[in-house]
């Protein structure tokens, strides 16, 4: 999967799990510090990639702060792609 | 000897962490010495209690025979649920064994730190059956386990971060950094621990007896305040103790008593315990709730994910009605907060205001006071 296509889905999945579009202007926005997402979100998120990439990527698998910002997620999919 | 609990500790601490120094600032591998180290403090708090030893030696071998078979029948096999369950259980069965005997009064596995130790055996299995660790070295296993400075009560550290700053070399610049902020540490956590913690224990013996409300009022609070620089103190403690011996611990406590709801309290309460659960419990949890469809919606998934998740922290504190109790109240408390916060459009236009922060502030604060309250088993007393 080409990596447009999987910064598509994600800021899809984004977009819907944290309710704000602001997600799609500022790649780098810090969705912790911003509240826009909590642990029930991160499940969402791990699920709808399994289900739209399918990757499987694990609760513990990641740090929060390897995963805190648009980018930072599309990346850490790509790295799994590859 | 009590590990972090007695002068006796500190003055042996001092001298025997001063190789370590020498090793890290060498730059030479500290962990040989490091294990050294953690069989020294083991076999000095325990040599009063030869069979506990003979327990603690049984449960590395028995955690570490675990951990290799099922790695080997995972790489055979694949991701199966039956064998991952089977090895779940059974590297959970010491934990259970000596919590029911304990019940019934009778001591088996009940040693020092066997309840943090199997958070720590339970999450390698759970991360083999995913298949981040695909390999397990026994030495490096057996001294994640018993690791000294952390065995009695924690932080809960995790193997894969641990296993990283084992073989680890830091720069000499580096190492005395990471010295200083641990000695820095240790210090800060003395004086909570036996300063601060035994002023507030003063208020509680001589304040907080007696059936009079007032009385009742100033024990929940004063020994909320203990709890939290009694526990607090430690964890510095044992953070510090690892940095010098190059392991850079999580942190445990961040401010709690500023937390401005309970979501945000589990963040700063008891952090590697309360991540521990989310990682291994609620989130694994609700990732299945939702790929099985258990649920009409996804809000009451998570509202009966957060009630398993606390109960089962409950019963790891020990099977007393008081930890239930907690357990549940705490579960209550989160998924009420999940709802209100999803769902009430007061919330979302003013969670940024200066007023509601406070207000949401002192609710949480009295809340998490009357759960300590209930904790400490005088909740139970009194009713």
């Amino acid at each position: 999967m080409e990596e447009k296509k999987v910064r598509e889905i994600i800021l899809d999945l984004l977009e819907e799990i944290c309710g704000d579009d602001i997600i799609r202007e500022e790649l780098d926005i810090n969705l912790l510090e911003e509240d826009l997402i909590d642990s029930l979100d991160y499940t969402e998120l791990l699920i709808g990639i399994e289900e739209n990439i399918g990757i499987i990527m694990a609760p513990s698998e990641l740090t929060r702060e390897e995963m805190d910002t648009p980018n930072k997620i599309v990346a850490q999919v790509m790295k799994r792609i590859k | 000897m009590i590990l972090f609990g007695e002068l006796y500790f500190f003055a042996c601490a001092a001298i025997l962490l001063i190789p370590a120094i020498i090793l890290g600032v060498l730059e030479k591998p500290i962990k040989y010495y490091g294990f050294l180290l953690t069989v020294v403090f083991v076999g000095l708090a325990l040599w009063e209690k030869p069979v506990d030893i003979i327990y603690m030696v049984s449960y590395l071998i028995l955690e570490l025979v675990l951990v290799l078979s099922y790695l080997r029948i995972r790489s055979n096999h694949g991701r199966k649920r039956g064998w991952f369950w089977t090895f779940l259980m059974l590297s959970l069965a010491p934990l259970i064994i000596c919590k029911v005997a304990g019940l019934f009064g009778q001591n088996i596995f009940a040693f020092m730190g066997i309840s943090y130790m199997t958070f720590k055996s339970v999450q390698v299995i759970i991360e083999i059956y995913d298949d981040l660790i695909k390999e397990v070295k026994p030495f490096d296993f057996i001294y994640f386990l018993s690791f000294f400075p952390a065995l009695s009560s924690g932080p809960i550290d995790r193997s894969r971060r641990f296993d990283e700053d084992l073989s680890l070399i830091r720069p000499k610049a580096d190492y005395l950094e990471l010295v200083g902020l641990g000695l820095f540490k240790i210090c800060k956590g003395l004086v909570y621990k036996f300063v601060l913690a035994q002023a507030v224990y003063q208020a509680i013996t001589y304040l907080g007896g007696g059936g009079s409300l007032l009385s009742n009022v100033i024990y929940m609070y004063s020994y909320g305040f203990y709890l939290f620089f009694d526990f607090a103190g430690y964890s510095l403690m044992a953070i510090g103790t690892s940095y010098i011996l190059g392991i850079v611990t999580p942190k445990n406590f961040d401010e709690p008593f500023i937390s401005i709801d309970i979501k945000d309290f589990w963040d700063r309460w008891h952090i590697t315990l309360s991540h521990w659960f989310r990682d291994f419990v609620f989130s694994r949890f609700m990732m299945a709730s939702i790929r099985g469809k258990w649920f009409k919606d996804k809000l009451t998934g998570a509202c009966i994910g957060f009630m398993i998740n606390m109960l089962l922290m409950g019963l790891w504190h020990g099977l007393s009605l008081s930890y239930i109790l907690y357990g549940l109240y705490h579960g209550v408390l989160l998924a009420i907060t999940e709802v209100y916060q999803k769902k009430s459009k007061f919330y979302k236009k003013h969670k940024k205001d200066k007023w509601y922060k406070f207000v949401s502030w002192f609710i949480t604060f009295n809340l998490v006071m009357f759960g300590f309250f209930i904790f400490s088993g005088r909740f139970l007393e009194i009713i």
